[in-house]
């Protein structure tokens, strides 16, 4: 099978395992799965490190170094505003274990 | 080898997310993504013959530090616009990997499946991109967050879509790579005017919408560069996004077609403005008082309102003196309260509201009959009633929080004008509704205060 192929049959088979894995998400953790989701979407992070770094003249530096500014943002962005959002979402009778 | 350690982060996604979907194992659910990807970079940076070390490095920092000021200090009640803006940076980010594909080809032939998925990585990214940051206007008050519609739009998007098809085949056959550049011009104002029509309320089928390209537009870039961790990521993204717009559309009884061409709440159409010159029942903080402290159970339903006034802190407040008082609180949230999907649950766990306390639609609406006194914050196009009765209403057949099923009805609201769907709300002139118009969070406070001397 050629690359293209692989591609496509890796992506159709991932999109199954996210329908199955999302689907019964709580209301209430909606806000966060987006942000999460939106994190893992800046994977494509990846390919903007390998962009930047192949040394290929001015132009493809400069669009290497954009794509590495925003996906970075994504990333690391959207990890720590999940993060801080999950930090909420807790009991409050575990918190007031937690202080005493 | 590189290849299974991918695989290996791919995995750590979707457990991730899996973790994700229950609130005791969410945040280990974020950080094992969260890990993953560190671990992917690290492989990547290590794996490729990097030249360029000052540039990914420069990158990096830059793109950390914005993301870890934006994430660490936005308020809760402007985590649409940073979804939003997060999603449009990941876009552009995917778009311009394919754009340096280009770049780096020069003047050697792209083989023609290379070429459709830049086109599509570009595409998708682009429109991403600028839609996105369209959304970030709107809901951070610099567009106007009505709709704007201008004649011909539809006209205009089919022309733009049919150039951009066309320049897609020319570039196909004659491999000038200018074509990619026009390509993405054209994207760029397509995802301007893709979201420029659509209002303020329908912004939770928009923001996950957008979501659901981000997950894409990688997808299609790690086809480009044939990395299966972005394919398996931007597919799992794409999934996401998709399972929570289509939530969000049935939510509001709408087709996806009807939130993004129909311009909805352009004033036309339903029955505005008829009912405007009845009498409503107007009430201030002792009345509500007196309604709230009398009642055996209460529920509060918040809105987009209650995120403007930032007023979840004053729920939280009053709800506890209520309880104190023996009586029972809960929240109703619709699925579409607020302007992205789960913002009011965000809040008021931001408010440290137990979450056992929020209950959803289906939840909510059995027990309004036998509910004592609503606390409407904000709220407005989930509890019209004529999403029920009115055929002709803009809104009909979404469904709704029967609220006006209850024993009292306490609408606090700014002033009487429609809410953003330009439709009125037979809800505001009923015999046991009460008006109280004043901002959420004073009118909280102030009925606090009057909850004291009842």
């Amino acid at each position: 099978m050629n690359e293209l192929v692989v591609g496509i049959v890796v992506f159709v088979l991932a999109a199954f395992v996210g329908f199955e894995v999302i689907s019964k998400v709580p209301p209430t953790l909606h806000t966060p799965l987006m942000s999460g989701a939106n994190a893992i979407s800046g994977v494509t992070i990846l390919g903007a490190v390998t962009a930047a770094g192949l040394g290929m003249g001015t132009a493809a530096e400069v669009l290497g170094f954009l794509a590495v500014v925003s996906a970075t943002v994504n990333v690391i962005g959207g990890f720590l505003v999940t993060d801080r959002m999950l930090a909420m979402f807790r009991r409050p009778r575990q918190r007031e274990r937690e202080e005493a | 080898m590189i290849e299974l350690i991918y695989l290996a982060c791919a995995v750590a996604f979707i457990i991730g997310l899996k973790r994700m979907s229950g609130p005791r194992t969410a945040r280990s659910g974020n950080l094992i993504a969260g890990i993953g990807m560190l671990a992917a970079v690290v492989v990547a940076l290590i794996d490729e013959q990097i030249l360029n070390w000052d540039t990914i490095v420069a990158g990096l920092v830059v793109g950390a530090a914005i993301g870890a000021w934006a994430a660490l200090r936005v308020r809760m009640t402007a985590m649409p616009q940073l979804v939003a803006a997060f999603n449009g940076s990941g876009g552009i980010a995917s778009s311009l990997v394919a754009a340096v594909a280009v770049v780096e080809a020069g003047s050697d032939a792209i083989p023609v499946e290379t070429a459709v998925t830049i086109m599509l990585s570009i595409v998708i990214g682009t429109v991403t991109f600028t839609g996105s940051f369209v959304a970030y206007g709107k809901l951070q008050g610099i567009i106007t967050g009505r709709p704007l519609l201008f004649r011909g739009q539809q006209f205009v998007n089919g022309v733009l879509t049919v150039a951009a098809i066309g320049v897609a085949i020319w570039t196909l056959t004659s491999g000038d790579p200018i074509g990619y550049w026009i390509i993405a011009a054209i994207s760029l104002v397509i995802g301007v005017l893709a979201v420029i029509p659509i209002g303020g309320a329908d912004m939770p089928v928009v923001i996950s919408l957008l979501n659901s390209f981000s997950g894409l537009a990688a997808a299609a870039a790690g086809f480009v560069i044939t990395n299966n961790a972005l394919i398996i990521g931007g597919a799992l993204v794409g999934a996401a996004g998709l399972i929570l717009t289509i939530q969000m559309t049935e939510a509001m009884n709408r087709s996806l077609t009807n939130v993004l061409f129909a311009g909805f709440g352009t004033g036309e159409g339903g029955a505005a403005g008829t009912l405007s010159d009845r009498p409503v029942n107007r009430a201030g903080a002792e009345d509500a008082a007196i309604a709230l402290g009398y009642a055996q159970s209460v529920m509060i339903v918040p809105g987009y309102g209650l995120a403007v006034a930032q007023a979840q802190h004053a729920a939280r407040d009053l709800a506890e003196a209520l309880e104190e008082k023996g009586i029972k609180v809960h929240y109703a949230i619709h699925p579409v309260a607020g302007r992205m999907p789960g913002h009011m649950n965000v809040l008021l766990a931001e408010a440290d509201v137990p979450y056992e306390q929020l209950l959803d639609l289906e939840q909510a609406d059995p027990m309004l009959p036998q509910t004592d006194a609503v606390l409407i914050l904000g709220a407005n196009d989930v509890v019209n009633s004529s999403a029920r009765d009115d055929p002709d209403s803009a809104i009909y057949g979404m469904p709704i929080l029967n609220v006006d099923r209850a024993g009292t009805v306490i609408v606090v609201k700014r002033s009487l004008s429609p809410g953003f769907a330009g439709i009125d709300n037979p809800l505001f002139y009923n015999d046991n509704t009460l008006m109280y118009f004043a901002d959420a969070k004073d009118a909280l406070e102030q009925t606090l205060v009057a909850l004291r001397e009842v």
